[in-house]
């Protein structure tokens, strides 16, 4: 066999293994995403470890939620008010930055920032937990950590996830209202009374929270997961703190594309 | 040594990971009432037992019996059951971090009882003084010196009065006096507690004073095993080293390699 073939087959050999362990992965994953689910009767019977942890990922995360809420939305009056003055509709600027929030940038952005401040610690806490014996611990102790630490710890997440991102865009809205109107000078009772006729419950408001439910579901998964799953070392645990933001940002970005395709209504 | 059926025996067990054997033939067993060491070098297989006894990994063959039951037998409701009867300290006491001291004693006590708060009061400040550190209760483990970690650890192990506590190294990384308090506190708890205590450990002098059994492990196989006097006594190589510390005996400095000299002038630059 001649080197090249050689070199082709090792490659394709080596795409093949990739391929193989990235799907057996995934099968891990969701195995484990089913024991979380089977294991939460605990946290809803002691709910109380449930607030804690919603506590630590939620009301810590506020900060940089709602900050972030206000400057995008502050762009978005900016931009939006430079685009719309061009056609003379200046006065659609709320319809713009609350339609924008709600039904896209409030789930996908407060994910993102989600994932990375509170995904990340999630994961870190975990895999310390691990590196340190933790774990193996409670299990000594004939406490199932699947129960008592990860299951708290997957439904803060999914809990905060729709309120974070709802405050988000309470946020840039009231940042979009501050520029457009404040500032600017865009006329406030059409600002408010255009916004109020054409965002529809149903299908922006409610569309946009299940966007962030299903964000919040993926990434407290992969955040519980990367951090149960993680080499019990120190280099082990900041690859897999680093491996919850980058595919859980995937995560939501695809999701999202998904979503949205679902939940289009078409022309 | 007592009458009774031993509490945990061993027979004929043997444990490989993926290949590599790790045990082989190992045949135990550790009376109600004793402190038993198992000893060796690092790497000898002396933790892999004490995991194999706690049910966290299974035996390639032979039996581990627990109070009469066959560990490996077990499934998870059987073996989550005994180990509310067992006490384990981890090699660095592996505390909760983010609890106090005081959460991590009662930790056991709220998971598996109905016991009210008063009485959980009671019972926690009850082991944290029986290991000298009552005052501590309010401090994270964060906050505490490695030995006083340690004996946190110890009254944590000990919250359900267990029948069977066992230890991971709970000597090492300790500086001399905590470490003499840890060797007298495991061998007045294990008499208080009426329960029976496994060490594993690579520490001869502290345990030889406190321990009424011991078992050499080297390689996966019990190369000797006796009273303290017994081993004190013992002209078996291996032990003889170990017990005066040697750096050359049948446990030879070098790891097994080829010649240095081949490596040397092989011009690797590195190994993968």
């Amino acid at each position: 066999m001649s080197v090249f073939h050689t070199n082709l087959l090792s490659t394709l050999r080596n795409l093949g293994k990739r391929v193989t362990d990235r799907l057996w992965r995934l099968g891990f994953a969701s195995r484990f995403l089913l024991a979380t689910l089977l294991y939460s009767g605990m946290t809803l019977k002691r709910f109380h470890l449930t607030i804690r942890e919603i506590y630590f990922t939620g009301v810590l995360s506020l900060i940089i939620i709602l900050v972030s809420g206000l400057f995008v939305g502050m762009v978005l009056g900016l931009q939006g008010y430079d685009t719309l003055q061009r056609y003379g509709s200046s006065e659609a600027l709320g319809i713009l930055v609350a339609l924008s929030l709600v039904r896209e940038l409030g789930p996908v952005v407060s994910a993102l920032l989600f994932a990375s401040r509170a995904g990340s610690a999630i994961t870190a806490e975990i895999g310390l937990m691990k590196a340190t014996e933790q774990l193996s611990a409670m299990e000594m102790m004939a406490v199932n950590p699947i129960a008592r630490v990860v299951a708290p710890r997957f439904w803060a997440g999914v809990i905060s996830m729709p309120i974070l991102a709802a405050l988000f865009s309470a946020m840039g809205i009231f940042g979009g209202y501050l520029v457009g109107v404040q500032l600017i000078g865009v006329d406030e009772g059409s600002f408010w009374s255009q916004m109020q006729a054409s965002v529809d419950f149903r299908e922006d408001i409610l569309n946009g929270v299940i966007k962030s439910f299903v964000f919040g579901i993926l990434v407290s998964w992969i955040a519980v997961f990367e951090g149960y799953d993680c080499e019990p070392t120190a280099e082990g645990v900041s690859g897999a703190t680093t491996r919850t933001v980058v595919t859980s940002s995937l995560a939501i970005l695809s999701a999202d594309f998904v979503l949205t395709a679902l939940m289009f209504r078409g022309v | 040594m007592s009458d009774s059926p031993p509490l945990v025996k061993l027979t004929d067990v043997n444990f490989a990971y993926d290949q590599r054997p790790i045990l082989m033939g190992i045949n135990m067993e550790i009376h109600r009432g004793q402190v038993v060491a198992i000893m060796g070098i690092s790497g000898g297989g002396k933790t892999t037992t004490l995991r194999l006894i706690g049910g966290q990994l299974k035996p390639s063959s032979g039996e581990v019996r627990v109070n009469g039951v066959s560990v490996p037998d077990l499934d998870t409701e059987g073996l989550y059951d005994m180990r509310r009867r067992m006490g384990m300290l981890f090699q660095f006491g592996a505390l909760f971090t983010d609890m106090t001291v005081f959460d991590n004693v009662a930790f056991q006590m709220r998971e598996h009882t109905d016991l009210s708060e008063t009485t959980i009061h009671d019972l926690v400040m009850l082991k944290l003084n029986a290991v000298g550190l009552a005052n501590v209760h309010a401090c994270k483990p964060s906050e505490l010196s490695g030995g006083m970690a340690r004996r946190v650890a110890l009254a944590r192990a000990i919250a359900l009065d267990p029948m069977l506590i066992m230890y991971d190294e709970p000597f090492a990384g300790l500086d001399p006096i905590s470490l003499s308090t840890v060797g007298t506190l495991i061998r007045q708890l294990n008499d208080a507690l009426g329960a029976s205590s496994i060490i594993v450990t690579h520490d001869v002098s502290e345990s030889l004073k406190i321990v009424d059994y011991i078992y050499f492990v080297s390689e996966g196989r019990i190369i000797a095993e006796g009273t303290a006097d017994d081993i004190r006594a013992s002209d078996a190589p291996f032990v003889h080293q170990f017990v005066r510390g040697d750096i050359d005996g049948p446990m030879a400095f070098h790891y097994p390699s080829p010649p240095w000299r081949d490596d040397l002038y092989s011009g690797a630059v590195g190994h993968a």
